[in-house]
């Protein structure tokens, strides 16, 4: 007896007898009709129609009759809003029955039901299912916020269910940890800027305990939650890493490798030369190749995430090489992915290996297989340079045997080891011609010809090769046809004397004939160059190209290190970043790496922001954004996006920023734009602060033959936000040989972008010939404000306070102080004390620039020493 | 998390579907009927694939594609390591895991599904647990619940779900207490040409079969734990004191269990159990092909090799296979050119071989590929890392068990290239 027979139908129509049989009297034939309710659910058959029927089944003591009837409801209750109602009020009883597993059930069921109306009698019951004596029914609960929170997310804040979850990260069973953990994930995932999961090093601590003790799943996602905290140190890291290593032995793939990006992340912040790191590498090397012995589906994930580990951190697997050895039996997927690992781990040392191993695999029978094996014994020549001959050699051999697409695709990288070796085996090149006729594929037709044009001098009969070309040239693909015409001009400057004739030929095929603006724009520039300058045109085609080399193929470092902190994740199958793909991911946060501990600018960046806390609202995100550099403009109050220009801006003051703090007075009057640039439009000027307002003035000089009228101005992000007040005032046209003097009002209100350095200003000015682009720099004293004077008291608690890290000295040779000082404040750098110490004058200032950030300087000058000593600190006011 | 299941079998049908989350229409697997389309074979289809809304992720097992479809970024593993464990429930439950199988128990398949995920969080996924909350369908108690109306959905809470042994219910009794240990290892090898190993490795495990009474705690520890450099453990091994001690400590979970997996990768000295001596030749011009096989047994540590099973995919151009072999049978599958041959045990006195002549399709070239050569084997009473078991104690019970423990050694991936 089995559950098929739910699925035989009568004659008589089936919803009219499972009506019949639901409202029986008999509680068997009940759950009989349920069940095929249910088995007809299943297979996608439409039996809405019984709502009230089925509802009416609920009230029962018997638990699978009651499981089944929550199945269909949440199934059908979208479509039937009304009747659902009909199911509250069981719902509610039972969230109050003494058994905990109907309580738990019960709060499930409710959740899954996507219907508003119910969604407000829930509230009540899960706010006393989350505070339950019974843990089973704590986690189920925590679940049901995350479910509420999908349905009704404004609900969920307004009933402080997310306080109360939060407060279940410290519940006392790890269960429950790990689904409120899973839950504030997820719901953190639709609110990317929300401070939900708040890690600090007790949560964490919790969080590490919970791991021990928790199941499988439980621990993914406490890993993946444990993978968004940025230690505070070194010290910090290890002592997580340490705890962590423990999954790498769990006989759960996804544990294993929730595991391994926590400690990928973590290891960037341990010192190389830490014992320690020595350890955690060697311990990361087993479970990944361990992964590999899994099944075809899992290799295949954790191969992608292999990829990328490997570039990251070569070393790790640099002597596991045999194990992505191929298996002729092995998935198509599988095999690409372990292929392109092989040439990543190639070296000088296993090169003899690979190489015989992908000689062996462009005799299999997968085309696709094979056509990438040949790539890679390419891939190989030119990532490993003793190696190159060796493969030149193997490519010959797999040439020999003829097999079409093979040659085509051995054809296709013999172009790139001679780009990267040039005039090194061009004694192959008789070889390959023997296999002109056989292609048929446009890239290794495009490579044949761009060799034969490369080193036509050498190639006898090349003229004849190429002519053969060009008799199908329409029929060519525009790859073809763009390669062939550059082979041919190649081929006539350097036998300029017998191809006169195929070279205008191909002229006035790319030119006249041909549809494709690309070709007729390259035969027209060809076509030009070789009847002006035949010099210039042989500078310009046969000029010598660059050499290609292995990283080409590599991800790109910031994406790389974006990509590392998703490992596991679909991100890391795709090699995108998940902004790129996640559906509704609204301003997916871009996680970076750690800095490393001993890289000193980051260190000391971490130091700043540790300076004044309440300015920076989690270094995660600090560190994020000073790398990303991706400022929103914001216009008012201090927000964390600003206040970390602020800091960026900081750092360099104290760099090379105070180098212009020393030359304030003195008048810039550059010229910006030459007139040669500019289709005689010159621009000269300098800034100035004046009464308060900083202000750009600028000269104007028409040295063109004709009027300029409609100017216009624009700048681009800048440090400090410098942005035009208002609109350039140019209102009579600038005629020939005029200058007119314009004053630009700024304000600092505009958006922020770090630059370097950091006074640069990137302008654009339009008028009505064409936008000329210049960029300029502006000193740095126009942007200290007129209320920079400190009082006294302040300056000293703050001098005290303000941390070694944002302390930075000069020497300065050559001024006066008294003279000095008065000069100073003029551009508004206040002395605010003035002292003599062990025959040394020393002279305090404060000043404080547009965006909020005090700079506080001691000037020490000592008795006959024309150089003085500056020391300036930083100071950035918590508002 | 995961948001829907579709269970598709071979000829491409949705048989069931199960919604966690909101109903997901099942168009969205017309994606995965495109992927599956350009697959030359069934096992080929990419096991992640996009589609504009969601993602589909995909295995196949036992010729059904489990096809879960999720929303938004959940790490695939995850994902995948859950449809395992569905179809591992499945076997558990009914015994196989079949389209037949699965439709005949729906009922039973929709309340598993829907208690292993809540909201697409994995909820009861131990089988010890699922057990309690489900009871598995047997003759005898599908008559019982006909008769007394009674259910198979247990009425209470399962014990382990919270306790700090989750996998471990608790009152478990037997009459006889027994514990049995199976040491199993396969071996993992290409081998070139020449004969000479080009990687090698052992994937071990240990699966047990424990039933004890009461909670025991148990400790088992090897002669040689060295070889164990790279394992993963079943949740029930306390790390810790492997770390220090290199002994495995548990309190074990009822019935069967992985309790240990393990890798000896290719640094280490793998022996290599037989040898395989070929020619397979085509000659330009003729339509003959010659076939000559012998097999003979290398490091089996005096130990018999049994149920050896040769299989190689013969290339396109092969027609026919004329073979003799000097013990087991073979065929040879015209259309799909697979040739095997059923060898059985080694006689190290008479090798066994298998000789004759391949008929190639007349005037074509002689084919490009060298068949591979697939081998599979069985070696009773060995383990071949040379893994062994030091012994085996009991703790927290009063009770003596039996024990055993039994060593094998299989080929995996075991290939010959020619």
């Amino acid at each position: 007896m089995t559950d098929s027979k739910y699925f035989t139908t009568t004659k008589k129509g089936e919803i009219f007898e499972l009506k019949a049989e639901l409202n029986s009297d008999k509680k068997e034939k009940k759950k009989e009709a349920v069940k095929k309710v249910i088995a007809s659910m299943t297979v996608g058959k439409d039996v809405s129609a019984l709502f009230p029927d089925v509802v009416n089944c609920m009230q029962t003591d018997n638990l699978e009759l009651k499981k089944l009837v929550y199945l269909y409801l949440m199934n059908y209750a979208k479509s039937q809003p009304d009747m659902a109602i009909m199911a509250v009020n069981t719902f509610v009883k039972d969230c109050e029955d003494p058994n905990p597993l109907i309580r738990a059930l019960a709060v499930r069921t409710m959740g899954c039901i996507r219907v508003d109306k119910i969604t407000e009698y829930l509230c009540e019951p899960l706010r006393k299912c989350l505070k339950d004596e019974d843990p089973y029914v704590r986690k189920t609960a925590a679940v049901c916020v995350a479910k509420l929170h999908d349905i009704n997310a404004q609900l969920v804040e307004d009933q402080g269910f997310l306080d109360t979850l939060k407060d279940l990260i410290s519940d006392s069973n790890p269960m429950v940890v790990a689904n409120a953990v899973a839950a504030l994930s997820e719901i953190a995932e639709s609110h990317p800027n929300s401070n939900l999961l708040d890690l600090n090093p007790q949560t964490i601590n919790k969080l590490l305990t919970a791991l021990n003790e928790c199941t499988e799943w439980g621990q993914i996602f406490i890993l993946d939650c444990l993978a968004n905290y940025t230690p505070r140190d070194d010290r910090e890291s290890q002592s997580i890493c340490e705890r962590v290593t423990p999954r790498l032995s769990h006989a759960n793939s996804a544990v294993v490798l929730s595991a391994v990006k926590v400690l990928m992340k973590f290891m960037e912040m341990l010192p190389k030369d830490l014992d320690y790191y020595g350890t955690l590498l060697k311990k990361l090397a087993p479970p990944l190749v361990t992964l590999l012995s899994a099944e075809p589906e899992l290799q295949y994930v954790a191969l992608r995430n292999i990829n990328l580990i490997v570039q990251r951190r070569p070393e790790i697997l640099k002597h596991e090489m045999k194990v992505f050895f191929v298996k002729y039996n092995d998935p198509i997927y599988v095999k690409l992915e372990k292929l392109d690992i092989m040439i990543r781990l190639a070296s000088q040392a296993n090169i003899a290996q690979v190489l015989a191993e992908l000689k062996e695999y462009a005799t299999e029978v997968d085309v696709d297989f094979v056509r990438k094996a040949v790539r890679a014994i390419g891939r190989c020549a030119i990532k490993v340079e003793q190696s190159a001959e060796r493969c030149v050699s193997t490519l010959l051999d797999l040439i020999q045997t003829k097999v079409n697409y093979v040659v085509q695709e051995a054809i296709v990288v013999i172009k790139d080891i001679f780009r990267k070796y040039p005039n090194k085996y061009e004694s192959v090149i008789a070889t390959l011609c023997e296999n002109l006729d056989s292609l048929d594929e446009p890239e290794a037709r495009a490579a044949m010809i761009w060799i034969v044009g490369e080193y036509a001098e050498r190639i006898d009969n090349a003229d004849e090769l190429l002519e053969s070309f060009l008799e199908g040239f329409h029929d060519e693909s525009t790859q073809v046809q763009l390669q062939l015409l550059t082979a041919i001009v190649k081929l006539f400057l350097k036998k300029p004397t017998e191809t006169q004739e195929l070279v205008q030929q191909v002229l006035s095929l790319a030119t006249q004939d041909s549809d494709n603006p690309d070709l007729r724009d390259r035969g027209y520039i060809y076509w030009r160059l070789l009847s002006t300058d035949p010099v210039a045109a042989k500078e310009v085609v046969l000029a010598e190209k660059p050499l290609i080399s292995e990283e080409t193929d590599l991800i790109e470092p910031t994406l790389l290190e974006e990509l590392i902190c998703h490992i596991g994740t679909l991100a890391s199958v795709y090699h995108k970043p998940p902004s790129a793909f996640v559906e509704g991911s609204r301003g997916v946060q871009h996680k970076r790496l750690p800095a490393t501990a001993n890289s000193p600018d980051a260190s000391s960046a971490a130091a700043v922001a540790d300076a004044p806390p309440a300015v920076i609202p989690s270094q995660g995100d600090l560190l994020g954004d000073l790398l990303n550099l991706d400022l929103t403009p914001t216009t008012t109050g201090p927000t964390p996006a600003v206040s970390t220009g602020i800091q960026m801006g900081a750092m360099d003051l104290l760099g090379g920023g105070l180098d212009s703090l020393t030359m304030i007075d003195s008048v810039w009057v550059q010229v910006w734009v030459p007139a040669m640039k500019a289709k005689g439009l010159e621009i000269s000027g300098t800034f100035a602060r004046r009464a308060g307002v900083i202000q750009m003035e600028m000269t104007l000089s028409n040295k063109a033959m004709s009027v300029m009228t409609d100017f216009a101005i624009q700048f681009n992000r800048n440090s400090f936000g410098l942005a035009p007040a208002g609109p350039l005032q140019v209102l009579i046209p600038l005629s020939p040989n005029q200058s007119i003097e314009v004053t630009l009002p700024l304000n600092t209100v505009g958006p922020v972008m770090k630059m370097d350095p950091l006074s640069n200003l990137q302008v654009a000015v339009k008028n009505n010939i064409d936008v000329f682009y210049f960029s300029c720099q502006y000193p740095i004293s126009i942007l200290f404000v007129e209320d920079g004077k400190m009082e006294r008291q302040v300056f000293l608690a703050t001098w005290k306070d303000i941390p070694n890290e944002n302390e930075s000295q000069f020497q300065i040779k050559d001024c006066h102080l008294n003279a000095a000082s008065s000069k100073l404040q003029g551009s508004n750098i206040f002395t605010i004390a003035k002292r003599t110490v062990d025959g040394q004058d020393m002279l305090y200032q404060s000043m404080k620039l547009s965006n909020g950030i005090w700079v506080l300087a001691e000037l020490r000058v000592q008795a006959g020493n024309p150089n003085y000593t500056v020391t300036c600190l930083l100071w950035v006011q918590n508002t | 998390m995961i948001h829907s299941l579709f269970l598709v079998n071979a000829s491409g049908d949705i048989f069931l579907e199960k919604h966690w989350k909101s109903v997901v229409s099942r168009s969205v697997c017309d994606y995965f009927f495109e992927a599956q389309e350009r697959a030359t074979e069934p096992e080929n289809v990419p096991p992640v694939i996009s589609t504009p809304h969601h993602y589909l992720i995909s295995v196949l097992r036992h010729r059904i594609y489990f096809v879960a479809v999720i929303q938004s970024e959940v790490p695939p593993l995850f994902v995948i390591e859950f449809l395992h464990r569905v179809v591992d429930t499945f076997q558990d439950y009914f015994g196989v895991c079949t389209e037949a199988a699965i439709k005949d128990n729906v009922v039973v398949v929709y309340e598993l599904l829907e208690e292993m995920l809540d909201n697409g969080f994995p909820l009861a996924t131990e089988s010890n647990i699922l057990k309690e909350l489900i009871k598995p369908p047997t003759i005898l108690r599908t008559m019982v619940n006909t008769i007394t109306g009674s259910t198979n959905v247990g009425e209470q809470l399962p014990t382990g779900q919270l306790s700090v042994v989750p996998w471990r219910r608790t009152g478990v009794k037997y009459t006889n207490n027994e514990a049995y240990f199976d040491v199993v290892e396969e071996i993992d090898a290409i081998i070139d040409k020449s004969g000479s190993t080009i990687t090698a490795e052992i994937q071990g495990v240990i699966d047990a079969c424990v039933k004890l009474t009461g909670m025991p705690d148990l400790t088992l520890s090897f002669m040689n734990p060295r070889l164990l450099d790279d394992v993963s453990f079943h949740p029930c091994v306390r790390f810790k004191r492997w770390e220090a001690e290199r002994i495995l400590s548990f309190i074990p979970p009822d019935g069967n269990f992985r309790l240990l997996s393990y890798h000896v990768s290719s640094q280490n000295l793998v022996a290599i159990p037989v040898y395989v001596k070929h020619n397979i030749t085509f000659r330009e011009g003729s339509s003959q092909g010659r076939f000559d096989l012998t097999l003979g047994p290398k490091q089996t540590m005096g130990k018999a090799v049994e149920a050896v099973l040769v299989s190689s995919q013969l290339p396109r151009g092969v027609l026919n296979a004329n073979l003799n072999p000097s013990q087991g049978t073979y065929t040879f599958d015209p259309v799909t050119k697979l040739l095997t041959w059923d060898v059985g045990k080694i006689n190290p006195q008479k090798l066994p071989s298998l000789k004759g002549t391949m008929s190639l399709q007349a005037g074509a070239s002689k084919p490009d590929e060298n068949p591979t050569i697939n081998i599979q084997l069985k070696i009773q009473q060995m383990a071949i890392s040379g893994l062994k078991v030091n012994r085996l104690d009991m703790y927290g019970e009063k009770y003596k068990p039996f024990k055993g423990i039994k060593y094998m050694t299989k080929a995996g991936k075991f290939q010959v290239r020619t």
